[in-house]
């Protein structure tokens, strides 16, 4: 059984990370919001999801006026990209515009802002939902193929206790985009002057107006880059998986809230390194629980085991893995 | 003595404010003038840090009017009135506890673009608080109730304000350190900052002032110089006890 578990182990890393940096790019936005606000921004896996019908939208665009033929991949996929992440950072924006910060005004509840956020995934699932089936026919959407070539490493003949790996040639589109996206976005949170002033409205709101401070800027800046993230993002699932439909943003962003959850929320790194490890752990469960369990269960289980590790996890660390918490005094 | 146009630095003219239904402030009238120290005393829950929100923006007044520097700004928002050369050092210091002690600073400056400018002005805040000097690189929540009120009036002053507010800064401090304050803050004044100081602590508040107000709940019932303050029958009974 083990030999068996070790053998597939190259290919699990290699789709657990595809998985796991999705995730961890998705998983940002929300605790970017989180630690900002305390709301947990429900609609945040309908931004991404928009962000990949986006994405196929423009890219069904280019190829009609025979862009696609002309012009290389890698090109395409950047004007893309841009774009949807560019058009789903305004969304972000315009959403908190519109749903959120009205409420805050008034000092509504956090539980109704949750509602809300809840309101507007299902506003964003129909209004994508009916866009796509008026444009196409249908809500399930197949784009076309970017990066398809398939590699073959052969893994094999060097470490014979392995199998062979084998990957799009998309895999490395995705790890390459989203490490650059969590690089930058650390540089910007840790370094910049805009990202000191987030994190300082996120410790305490009210004494960073105080600092002269425009608050709902900071808000507005914060939705944006975690939008955009998120809608690059679903370009990029786009791309590894082909099919798309309007309701892949709800169970993904269910996964990268866990992932947040996981590193501790409202902790960038730890939204990270949560999704890196959800992914991986979610694709070693498809790849062995049916080994493990003899058959008993299949890899439609694997849902179920990457939360049984949610669970325990926060029994023994209830902040996340790399939540700490910090002692403050008064 | 008002200025040559007749009117006062920062003037609150019948503010009334309020928290929910909860009236807080039932029509203050107060004035500064510029290079004053004024002590706004009272007990806990007379309406001095509301009085002090409504000035900064944190509270909308509902009627009344402030003037700032000849110009209104009843109806401003916090980072607005903190434009105008407001700075207030809220109660508590409200550190940002996972911000390091630099960036604290820096974030005082929020507003200022020039680096070099930032730079000058955290060296004159090192001037009054060597100590902060020391803990640049520290995490401000990791910091003594002293260090951190240190780093909340330096954090001020990295605004360069015209108006500097402070809300009982000598809370929850050891005699000695709340001594070491007040004289940095006589200092300051000294150097030309006006400066409205919010205390419980009335004694010490009514010695470094030039002038005082006795707030109770919700509305001034005394005003006068420190010193006639400070031996004057009711607030002897009441405050000096």
């Amino acid at each position: 059984m083990l030999q068996q578990i070790i053998q597939i182990l190259p290919q699990v890393l290699v789709d657990g990370l595809t998985l796991g940096f999705i995730y961890a790019v998705v998983a940002i936005g929300y605790t970017l919001v989180y630690g900002i606000l305390e709301l947990i921004n429900f609609a945040h896996g309908d931004v991404f999801m928009t962000g990949s019908f986006i994405g196929a939208g423009v890219l069904f665009f280019l190829m009609s006026i025979g862009f696609l033929s002309s012009v290389p991949s890698l090109i395409v996929f950047i004007i893309v990209i841009l774009i949807a992440a560019l058009a789903t950072g305004f969304l972000g924006v315009g959403i908190e515009r519109v749903a959120y910060r009205p409420l805050r005004r008034r000092n509504a509840p956090k539980l109704i802002a949750l509602i809300t956020s809840i309101g507007i995934s299902f506003i964003l699932e129909d209004v994508v939902r009916f866009i796509a089936e008026l444009k196409t026919g249908n809500y399930i959407i197949t784009a076309p193929s970017l990066f398809k070539t398939q590699y073959h490493l052969n893994i094999h003949s060097i470490m014979p206790f392995f199998h062979n790996v084998t990957f799009q040639a998309s895999f490395l589109v995705v790890l390459v985009v989203t490490v650059v996206m969590l690089i930058s976005l650390d540089i910007f949170v840790n370094r910049t002057k805009w990202g000191m002033a987030m994190r300082a409205v996120a410790q305490d709101r009210e004494t960073a107006s105080l600092m002269s401070i425009n608050v709902n800027r900071v808000i507005s800046v914060t939705f944006f880059i975690g939008s955009a993230l998120g809608g690059a993002t679903g370009v990029l699932f786009m791309i590894q998986y082909g099919t798309i439909d309007p309701y892949i943003g709800f169970i993904l962003g269910i996964k990268a809230f866990t992932a947040a959850v996981l590193g501790g929320i409202g902790n960038i790194r730890g939204a990270m390194l949560g999704g890196i490890l959800l992914g991986l752990m979610e694709m070693f469960a498809a790849a062995n629980l049916s080994t493990i369990t003899h058959g008993a269960m299949g890899a439609e289980y694997k849902d179920v085991f990457a939360f049984i590790i949610l669970i325990l996890v926060l029994i023994f660390k209830p902040e996340g893995l790399f939540g700490k918490a910090v002692v403050e005094k008064v | 003595m008002a200025n040559e146009n007749g009117t006062h630095f920062l003037e609150l003219k019948q503010v009334e404010s309020f928290y929910g239904k909860i009236q807080a402030l039932n029509g203050i009238d107060l004035y500064i003038n510029e290079g004053e120290i004024v002590t706004l005393i009272g007990s806990n829950g007379a309406g001095k840090s509301t009085t002090l929100k409504s000035i900064s923006g944190q509270v909308q007044p509902k009627t009344g009017t402030i003037l700032f520097d000849g110009t209104d700004i009843t109806k401003n928002a916090p980072h607005q009135t903190a434009l105008s050369g407001i700075a207030q050092v809220p109660e508590g210091r409200r550190i940002f506890p996972r911000l390091t002690v630099r960036e604290n600073l820096q974030i005082g400056a929020f507003s200022v673009k020039d680096k070099k400018v930032v730079s000058e002005r955290m060296e004159r805040v090192f001037g009054y608080f060597p100590r902060l000097k020391e803990r640049l690189e520290q995490k401000g929540g990791t910091m003594s109730g002293g260090e951190q009120q240190m780093l909340a009036i330096g954090r001020a002053l990295m605004m360069k304000p015209k108006l500097l507010m402070l809300d009982e800064p000598s809370m929850g401090l050891a005699p000695i350190i709340v001594e070491q304050i007040f004289d940095i803050v006589k200092e300051m004044n000294k150097e030309g900052m006006t400066i409205l100081l919010v205390e419980q602590n009335a004694f010490q508040a009514l010695q470094i002032a030039n002038r005082g107000y006795v707030i109770q709940t919700g509305s001034i019932v005394l005003e006068g110089k420190g010193s006639e303050l400070m031996t004057n029958e009711q607030v002897r009974e009441a405050y000096l006890a």
